[in-house]
């Protein structure tokens, strides 16, 4: 990493940055006198969750913010001296991509979908094109960038379009066009928080390399305190638009002050292990998967090969009663697919469940309804969960209802339910659009547990939500489950979440199970490559490694 | 290369017979909708005009053998289609196929007029209002759109008959070309555009305003993508944006829209024909509706089915151009 | 609902469509008694100019009342509107949400029959389906029921596959809900707002069609509609430029006023979505 500093004269320096907000809103400023400093060759993480105005900050410093959204007149931003805020339109259009560049969330959204990929990289050197440059040599020089970000046959990914390259594949692209200029700063929105974790590694170490390459400073925004480890030089805490704490790296890890900053830190999945040691293994298990196949065929025109797509390809698994089992992945697994087909809302191609010593397939109606009490799912997205024309009590109420209870009485189950899970009797009457993403999370566990059932599947259930509602509902989550001594079967993409609240851990990859183990030992003594590959993805590993209890 | 082309082939053949079996569907709806109405079927495709004529009756039901099975019926019907026998009119003593031969070509040059008058027209207004949304020019242009849309087709085109010819006597108000006198070569063309602006305008109003309103809602929607704000990170400035990321993009759906309009823009020029007396396809209906000659009706609902399965054609193409995103033919 | 209803009252064009259409319904509800008699009878010397002899609007070529005609003609607009209208939602969300909600193979044969519809020049279907089975009000009625019902039943179709995945209404198939219930209580209710507006637009432009087939003379020749006099002052245009303005203002503003209407509910049920 990086030596120490020159604080007489930072590459960029904002001073009292406030950013006003159009009156409708819940708040007036996005960010309230912000002041932070990043010196050259450093990377500066801002951190913090959503809402905190992270995004928008790297967004004023090139003046990119929406249309209404304004930078109050005492607000400084200088680079290299000179004030940012003062500048005319076409002045400001000199500096974007040429000194200061900026890469994005959203690498699936960020290309233009019609154009090639060389024409849009070009595209950043035809804009600034101090040398004069010709044709061919901007082309050369894209494919050469394009190279230097690690993709392969940059010739072919020139002539490409956008759809044909994969999420990871974009992001170097952007990448790419963002150092083409050899720009003094970068400034990084969450630039891997879409990507899988294998990937995200791969993209923060990019950033590491060409960052101590060219010597450029770095603005690097994120809500993971485990990429901070990894990465930084500096910390900037944020939260509701104002600078909670900074510091180096070490200081705020090791040290930190303000009590925000340490309950982010706390609330990095992993740290402690929440569970306890696995039950005995029983004379027949909960949960019995034999040998499941499932492949998805799309369509194919007459003339084209379909593609398929293998979701499982025998899976074994046996889960005890009293378990929490993680079924770790990365996207393209199956393992939502997995937890699909156990709730029978995806038929398996072929292969058999077991439940409590019951088989679950082709099954017909009444047997099916007798399954599904028992077993339940929580889904990933808290804004697609609930009905928006459904009273929340009326949801969870509904599960018990279908199977003979009054309707009096789930409602009063309900309500005891939702005050259970934190949200107070009183919400039995609202509306799902007047929740937050986290109580929402909280709703659809009550609506799962109205039916009291054995096992409870929870298919990325935490991925959605900031890091410190994460911690929130996983505590809950582990409380439900010592209290109504519940199975559960635990979807994730994330290993130092299913680290946390499982016995066991499952790593699935391309539709089969590579390797299970104990957090522990998985983590002290991974045998499949796959494994040994993810564990060394985890961002912050080597920091947090040390609390990862066996 | 070869697989390419082969594939790109064999998926052009796929497209030619499903629209080959879409104009027999169409045939065999047109054959139902016969039996369907009240009276005897023989009556219906002589037309008001050749019920009297008891001949004629006869050859009619010999002609499409109106006394035997269904099936036989059907089979003998479409194998007329197939061979553009669309029967004939005793009312203009002509077989229905050379009265549509005869009026086709002023059909097609009113609707691609007005096609490209739509499309051209809506997308530039639409981008002017995308663009300034929220300023005059987009409060007037988008005014504008909503009205026209409101507008009935054939009122407008006699409004403007009034405003244009006989107020103003700009342009004439009926008619294909001046009639009585002999005028060759380029004024020839003169006159026919002069006799054409008022015909294709009208019908390309409506549409126009169409597309104008999706386009600008279209640009609105693009201005809001992620790839627009990656390119002013870049520096572009907000011209080169416009020009070679958002129109594009915000083409896409208008195309689409072009297609799925198609039917309503050949069914409007039946409208705008009788309005200006244009002697197309339009007109033909009129007055055949008048006379009530059901042959010359299904011949032409068949023609611009036609007419439309290639204006989608069409569109679907230029899509394709547009979007490399989609494959093959 | 009263959410809904509370921010339409605050959308300027949607209201100002709706005072129109509300004035519409007005006047055609006391057309009898503004206009009483029947809007056939001669009332006046033929061609009277407007604001003259008592003709607010004018009379036509055979003396009859414009402005009882447009008056009269509001009912048979609005009824012949509303009730093509409701037959076509009914086939089309019929159609579209078995389409949409069983999918598969019977799913795509359903859309490829409503696409066949849409392929069709929907005008021209309308003229050949009245001419052949004679004009009166249920053929013209059916006519354009047969022409719009395919935009329906793509919306709903669309809608019903959308939602059929997402994961509320998972949850509900978890819980143990039957399909009936699901497309009742989860499916419908969350499809209704995009449907919704596509009706009160197809009551737009249901009118437009019925005012040119009437034009055409394809319309129910018992009833005085705006088309019909819109077509019969056809030949009249420069002795009688009233007979055929009026009529059309009042088509213009009807639907304009439908279409206002239309467009503010589009945004207040579905407004763009900023989540947190």
């Amino acid at each position: 990493m990086t030596t120490a500093t020159n604080p007489a004269a930072p590459l960029l320096s904002i001073q009292g940055l406030s950013i006003v907000l159009p009156s409708s809103g819940d708040r007036n400023y996005a960010v309230d006198r912000l002041s932070l400093d990043i010196a050259e060759n450093e990377i500066v993480c801002l951190v913090g969750e959503s809402g905190s105005g992270k995004s928008m900050t790297a967004h004023a410093i090139l003046g990119l913010l929406p249309p209404r959204v304004g930078i109050d007149k005492n607000s400084r931003i200088l680079l290299d001296g000179t004030d940012l805020t003062g500048l005319t339109p076409p002045q400001m259009r000199k500096l974007r991509g040429e000194r200061i560049s900026m890469v994005f969330q959203e690498p699936m959204s960020a290309l233009n979908p019609l154009q090639r990929i060389g024409a849009q990289v070009a595209e950043a050197l035809q804009l600034h094109n101090a040398e004069h440059l010709g044709a061919t040599a901007i082309e050369e020089r894209c494919i050469a960038i394009i190279d230097a970000v690690g993709l392969p046959s940059p010739r072919q990914i020139v002539r490409s379009y956008p759809f044909q390259l994969s999420g990871g594949q974009r992001q170097r692209v952007m990448i790419a066009m963002a150092l083409l200029n050899n720009p003094r700063l970068l400034l990084a929105d969450e630039p891997t928080t879409a990507l899988d974790v294998t990937t995200q590694r791969q993209i923060l170490d990019l950033i590491q390399k060409v960052q101590a390459e060219r010597k450029m400073g770095v603005l690097f925004i994120t809500h993971d305190f485990g990429v901070v480890a990894d990465i930084a030089d500096r910390v900037v805490v944020m939260r509701h638009g104002r600078v909670v704490e900074e510091g180096t790296r070490d200081a705020i890890l090791r040290n930190p002050q303000h009590e925000y900053t340490r309950a982010l830190i706390a609330a990095v999945p992993g740290r402690q292990a929440r569970s306890t040691a696995r039950p005995a293994a029983q004379a027949e298990p909960l949960l019995k998967i034999e040998q499941l196949k499932k492949t998805f065929v799309s369509k194919a025109g007459l003339f084209a090969p379909p593609r398929t797509v293998v979701a499982a390809d025998g899976i074994d698994l046996a889960i005890e009663e009293g378990e929490t089992v993680s079924v770790v992945g990365e996207s393209g697994s199956g393992k939502s697919t997995l937890g699909r087909m156990v709730m029978r809302l995806i038929e398996p191609d072929s292969g058999g469940i077991t439940f409590a010593g019951k088989p679950v397939l082709g099954q017909d109606a009444a047997a099916l309804r007798a399954y599904r009490r028992q077993v339940q799912i929580i889904f990933q997205d808290p804004f697609a969960s609930l009905n928006p024309r459904q009273k929340v009590g009326d949801a969870i109420a509904r599960g018990p209802m279908i199977y003979g209870t009054p309707r009096a009485e789930a409602l009063k189950a309900a309500a005891a339910l939702l005050d259970r899970v934190g949200l107070g009797a009183s919400a039995i009457d609202r509306f799902p659009h007047e929740f937050s993403g986290g109580q929402r999370q909280r709703i659809s566990i009550a609506r799962a547990l109205a039916l009291k059932p054995r096992l409870l599947i929870a298919d990325e259930a935490v991925s959605a939500l900031d890091v410190s509602i994460q911690a929130q509902v996983l505590a809950l989550l582990a409380e439900l489950k010592a209290e109504l001594n519940l199975t559960m079967m635990f979807i994730t993409h994330d290993l130092r979440v299913a680290a946390e609240i499982s016995n066991s851990v499952v790593v699935m990859q391309r539709g089969q199970i590579v390797e299970r183990g104990a957090p522990g030992q998985l983590f002290s003594n991974p045998q499949h490559a796959y494994t040994r590959t993810l564990l060394a993805a985890m961002p912050g590993l080597d920091f947090f490694e040390h609390r990862l209890a066996a | 290369m070869n697989l390419q082309w082969l594939k790109g082939l064999g998926a052009l053949g796929v497209r030619l017979a499903k629209m080959v079996a879409v104009i027999l569907l169409i045939a065999i709806f047109n054959f139902m909708l016969v039996r369907a109405a009240p009276g005897d079927p023989a009556l219906v495709m002589a037309g008001q005009s050749g019920a009297t004529d008891a001949a004629f009756l006869e050859r009619v039901r010999a002609d499409y053998g109106l006394d035997k099975p269904m099936a036989t019926q059907l089979v003998t019907y479409l194998g007329k289609i197939v061979t553009l026998d669309l029967g004939y009119s005793h009312r203009q003593q002509r077989t229905v196929a050379s009265a549509i031969a005869e009026r086709l070509p002023a059909t097609l040059l009113l609707t691609l007029s007005a096609f490209a008058i739509s499309l051209v027209g809506g997308v530039v207004l639409g981008a002017l209002a995308g663009v300034r949304a929220g300023k005059l020019s987009d409060t007037l242009i988008s005014l504008l759109a909503l009205v026209i849309y409101a507008t009935p087709v054939f009122w407008l085109g006699l409004m403007l008959v009034l405003l244009f010819s006989v107020q103003l006597g700009w342009l004439p108000a009926f008619g294909y070309q001046t009639i009585g006198t002999s005028i060759s070569g380029w004024a020839a063309v003169v006159d026919k555009l002069r006799h054409l602006a008022l015909p294709a305008f009208t019908l390309g109003m409506l549409y126009l305003a169409i597309y104008a309103r999706l386009m600008r809602s279209s640009i609105i929607e693009v201005s809001h993508q992620d790839y627009v704000k990656t390119a002013r990170a870049k520096g572009a400035s907000e011209g080169r944006i416009l020009w070679r990321h958002m129109l594009r993009n915000a083409l896409l759906p208008v195309v689409t829209m072009a297609g799925v309009q198609a039917g309503t823009l050949i069914g409007g020029s039946v409208v705008i024909e009788t309005v200006f007396a244009w002697p197309g396809l339009g007109r033909l209906t009129y007055d055949a509706v008048l006379q009530r000659d059901y042959q010359v009706m299904l011949g032409v609902f068949l023609v611009l089915s036609v007419l439309v399965i290639f204006f989608n054609w069409v569109t679907d193409l230029l899509y394709r151009v547009i979007d490399p995103r989609i494959q093959a033919a | 609902m009263k959410q809904t209803l509370k921010s339409f009252l605050r959308h300027p064009s949607g209201m100002l469509g709706l005072v129109i259409l509300l004035a519409v319904i007005v006047l055609a509800a006391s057309a009898p008694f503004f206009f009483p008699g029947d809007p056939w009878d001669t009332v006046a010397a033929p061609f009277t100019p407007p604001q003259t002899e008592g003709m607010l609007l004018g009379s036509d070529s055979l003396g009859r009342d414009i402005a009882a005609g447009i008056a009269h003609g509001t009912r048979v607009s609005l009824m012949i509107g509303v009730t093509s209208t409701l037959v076509a939602l009914i086939i089309g969300v019929v159609v579209g949400s078995l389409s949409g909600y069983v999918g598969g193979r019977v799913g795509e044969w359903l859309m490829r029959f409503t696409e066949l519809f849409q392929t069709i020049p929907a005008f021209m279907l309308c003229i050949l389906l009245v001419a052949i089975l004679e004009p009166s009000i249920r053929t013209v009625v059916v006519a354009i029921a047969l022409v719009s019902w395919p935009q329906v039943a793509r919306l709903t179709r669309g809608e019903f596959l959308a939602l059929k995945e997402r994961e509320f209404v998972l949850a509900a198939r978890c819980q143990g809900e039957s399909p009936l219930s699901l497309i009742v209580r989860y499916i419908l209710p969350n499809a209704l707002s995009p449907i919704i507006v596509a009706g009160s637009l197809s009551i737009a432009s249901a009118i437009l069609i019925e005012s040119a087939l009437s034009f055409m003379g394809l319309g129910d020749p018992n009833l005085m509609s705006w088309g019909f006099m819109i077509g019969a002052a056809r030949t009249m245009l420069r002795q009688a430029w009233w007979m055929s303005f009026f009529p059309g203002i009042a088509i213009l503003l009807t639907v304009l006023a439908i279409n206002l209407v239309g467009e503010g509910l589009n945004d207040v049920l579905n407004p763009r979505i900023s989540r947190q």
